[in-house]
């Protein structure tokens, strides 16, 4: 092995380094890529795009290793397919890794920062504060602006949006001042009567001056600044309401008084592993879970049982080289196989459509009844496992014909030298070898099944639905379609934490199944006696 | 002279019984097939069905026309031949370009020895385990911010899309492009070596040519399961003239399915046939690719 890697350097030293100008245009490409590197982590940092940012510099970082380093020579025939999968396959899963710690999901979308500014933004009309008197005026296209004069006499203009000033009489479009200090005219204004201003509703929820020091109307006689209804205090962590009083402790991304009332927005906050703790032991959950996990095995296995017997009953039938019009058949059958599965499901749910599909009405007809496939659980799991067998038994046949052609005649011719009847011969020579062959392919099959989502998604949706659970789940549902709900369903609360921990608690799944199709198929030994 | 006749009983008996064994397996078949090709049937009559209904429609269609197919490509929330060549052209380029990174990656898995190899290798097919689904939201964020600053790899944008599949290409076809390029022996490539030929030049000219079989396979599974895709497709594009045929009708199912029931089944049909032409033109190769690894997803 070492010697081999050795060989092949030496063997690139002298054809990589005589040809220059492939040598300086990859250099060239190097430079380019890295300026475009530069310029788009600039973007990434005014956007605010933080993870996304060190996923990207990972990323260049290791594309200049790999381009630079001479060891990484072999890395450099895969470099595209590496990066394409880093960006759009692991980044995706590191993000869902974190996000099964945290609560993110319906409430809890934004940043613990973005939560109290938003939260800080808020504010109220304090009973006492610095009060001006007020006279407003208002533009023919519907704008208003105060004059403000204060306790100790001194006059303000206020317009929404703009800083107070103090203009004198000539400024700013300002007429001369009447007994009171209020201007009698305002260029472009007309100044109302008090009692017109006091009755009129917009003025009050106009807030003037510059934000964060605006002034809102109080009263007929009043108006005055208002200020922010909540303080941060970093110590507790906590939310204070001015006007009450009330502490809103920061708990699990939430601000909550002792008396269970929250601020809203709540924040993205890691929660360790109470996603993980609800999947297995939420009383709640406890119900729909087991049925929903049961169901998840036990779709798997009688799909693969039922779709492997009868592709394998079928290919032993038509195992025979002389059987006539062979091939058309074989032909024919496979043609379920071929039509893409989300045309072919939803055709079957239009035929088992109860009142109007084929199926329900032929049925009906003949025998004045027909399976509630859809509102039923038991007729509605019957039905998923039918349909999935007519979507894959062609699959199998189609690799237990090729399975059985490569074992060797003359063992059976043996066994019936032996007096074997048909049955023996099957159960001790077919299906021993058959299973050797296909045995990963059928271990595959199950997880492929164990996660089929286009098949319960797109047939029933998992109905019917359960009564009384807390998240929208169905009786034909399996763990990642109940997972799709939960994530993206817009019905109830969407909860991606909780949804991404059971992604992963189903990678776990699905991952041990492999790893122990690797050991079966020694796959893995293979790797090792080739190095 | 008796024995004689016995056995002749006994072969023409063998004779009767084989007959029998393949008259009985021919009604089997008749069954089987009738199973598999009723749904198409149903599809194909409903198609040609005037009412255009699910629940109007039999088997054999009363008055039968294509109006349904011209109701397909005149409704404007069906906008057949656009999301047609839109499944083509995502498939095509998406097919193409993984064959070509899968290709030269796995001959570097094949034909180079470094640190790491195996556990890259080990590591690359766990990750494809991952189920992908859930990594939608991540995946949907990245595009709409990278959408952000280059909005021609944004949302609703087929380059987009195309990327995200190329993403999990190596995953899936590695090991299988992989096992056949370990069957190439190694000679081959040690022979040119000497003569001075590069990595690059053993890989174009010797071992590509060799792998025009399993190129062809693994090009049309992928072709054959990117064309079918839609949960991605459906997250990644927004609007209707940028959808894929699989999205748009399982949308117009979503929609309408009882009521253009004709509809539907001719948008699908016509969407359906590529592929089953392909399959059916090529079933020899790719059961071959099947049975080496394969799974249909």
């Amino acid at each position: 092995m070492a010697s081999n890697a050795s060989l092949d350097t030496s063997k690139k030293t002298p054809s990589s380094s005589a040809p220059i100008l492939p040598r300086l245009v990859g250099f060239a490409l190097l430079i380019a890529l890295d300026v475009f590197a530069i310029w788009f982590s600039t973007r990434l940092v005014f956007f605010g795009y933080y993870p996304l940012l060190a996923a990207f510099l990972v990323i260049t970082l290791f594309v200049n290793v790999v381009v630079l380093r001479k060891q990484a020579y072999p890395i450099r025939w895969m470099l595209i397919g590496l990066i394409l999968m880093a960006m759009f396959t692991i980044y995706p899963i590191i993000f869902t890794v974190w996000v099964a710690f945290t609560n993110y999901g319906e409430g809890h979308l934004i940043t613990k920062e973005q939560a109290v500014d938003q939260i800080l933004d808020l504010k109220y009309l304090p009973e006492s504060g610095k009060a001006y008197a007020w006279t407003a005026f208002k533009s023919p296209e519907g704008d208003y602006v105060l004059w403000l004069i204060d306790a100790d006499g001194s006059a303000f203009l206020a317009k929404p949006g703009e800083p107070l000033a103090q203009p004198l009489p000539g400024e700013m479009g300002v007429g001369q001042l009447d007994a009171k200090g209020v201007p009698e005219t305002i260029e472009g204004y007309q100044r109302l009567n008090p009692i017109l201003a006091a009755t009129d509703k917009t003025i009050t929820e106009i807030q003037f001056g510059e934000a964060g020091q605006t002034i809102q109307v109080r009263s007929p006689s009043e108006a005055a600044q208002l200020v922010p209804l909540y303080v941060y205090d970093p110590d507790q962590d906590a939310m204070i309401n001015q006007e009450t009083g009330v502490v809103y402790k920061n708990l699990r991304g939430t601000f909550t008084s002792s008396a269970g009332q929250q601020l809203r927005p709540g924040f993205v906050a890691s929660i360790q592993w109470t996603n993980f703790r609800d999947f297995f032991i939420s009383p709640a959950l406890r119900g729909p879970l087991v049925q929903l996990v049961s169901w998840n095995f036990g779709f798997a296995f009688f799909s693969l049982l039922l779709n492997f017997s009868l592709g394998l009953a079928i290919a032993i039938m038509f195992n025979d080289p002389d059987f006539p019009l062979k091939k058309l058949i074989r032909s024919l059958l496979i043609i379920p196989y071929t039509v893409p599965a989300l045309i072919t499901i939803l055709v079957w749910r239009g035929m088992m459509n109860p009142e109007l599909g084929v199926i329900s009405r032929t049925m009906n007809d003949l025998f004045g009844w027909s399976p509630p496939w859809f509102t039923n659980q038991w007729w509605a799991k019957i039905a998923i496992l039918l349909v999935n067998l007519w979507l894959s038994y062609p699959y199998f046949m189609l690799i237990c014909s090729g399975a059985l052609q490569s074992i060797p005649q003359d063992i059976y011719e043996a066994a019936i030298v032996d007096g074997a009847s048909p049955w023996q011969k099957f159960k001790s020579i077919t299906l021993p070898l058959l299973l050797v062959a296909v045995g990963p392919l059928l271990i595959a099959s199950f997880t492929f099944n164990f996660n089929n989502f286009n098949l319960i998604y797109l047939f029933n949706g998992g109905g019917p639905p359960i009564p009384g659970t807390p998240t929208p789940a169905g009786y034909t549902d399996i763990l990642i379609s109940y997972v799709y709900n939960l994530a993206f369903s817009g019905s109830t609360g969407i909860n991606y934490g909780f949804a991404a921990a059971i992604t992963i608690i189903i990678f776990f799944i699905v991952g041990t199944i492999t790893l122990f199709q690797f050991r079966y198929t020694r796959m893995w030994e293979e790797v090792s006696e080739n190095v | 002279m008796s024995s004689l006749t016995s056995v002749q009983r006994l072969r023409t008996s063998a004779r009767v019984q084989r007959q029998i064994s393949i008259g009985i397996r021919l009604v089997v078949a008749v069954f089987l097939i009738l199973f598999s090709l009723f749904p198409i049937l149903w599809v194909i009559s409903a198609s040609l069905s005037a009412t255009g209904t699910l629940a109007t429609q039999t088997l054999i269609p009363k008055n039968p026309s294509f109006q349904n197919y011209l109701t397909l490509l005149k409704l404007d929330q069906f906008p057949f031949w656009n999301w047609f060549l839109n499944s083509l052209k995502v498939a095509t380029i998406t097919s193409l370009l993984s064959l070509a990174i899968t290709t030269v990656a796995a001959y570097a898995f094949s034909r180079f020895r470094f640190r790491g190899r195996q556990t890259m290798l080990k590591a690359i097919f766990l990750i494809q385990v991952f189920p992908s689904l859930l990594a939608l939201v991540a995946t949907f964020l990245m595009i709409s911010q990278v959408g952000d600053i280059l909005p021609f790899i944004g949302l609703n944008n087929h380059a987009s899309l195309i990327l995200v599949y190329l993403g999990g290409a190596m995953g899936v076809n590695i090991w299988l492009m992989k096992g056949f390029l370990d069957t190439i022996p190694r000679d081959i490539d040690e022979s040119a070596m000497v003569e001075g030929a590069s990595d690059w030049q053993i890989f174009t000219k010797l071992i590509l040519p060799l792998l025009r079989p399993i190129l062809i396979v693994v090009a049309i599974l992928n072709y054959i399961s990117t064309y079918g895709e839609f949960v991605l497709a459906r997250v990644l594009l927004r609007s209707n003239e940028q959808y894929t045929l699989m999205v748009g009708l399982q949308i117009f199912a979503g929609a309408q399915f009882t009521q253009r029931w004709g509809v539907f089944a001719a948008g699908a049909l016509m969407g359906a046939l590529p592929i089953m032409i392909i399959y059916l033109a090529l079933q020899d190769q790719i059961v071959g690719g099947l049975t080496q690894g394969a799974v249909k997803g």
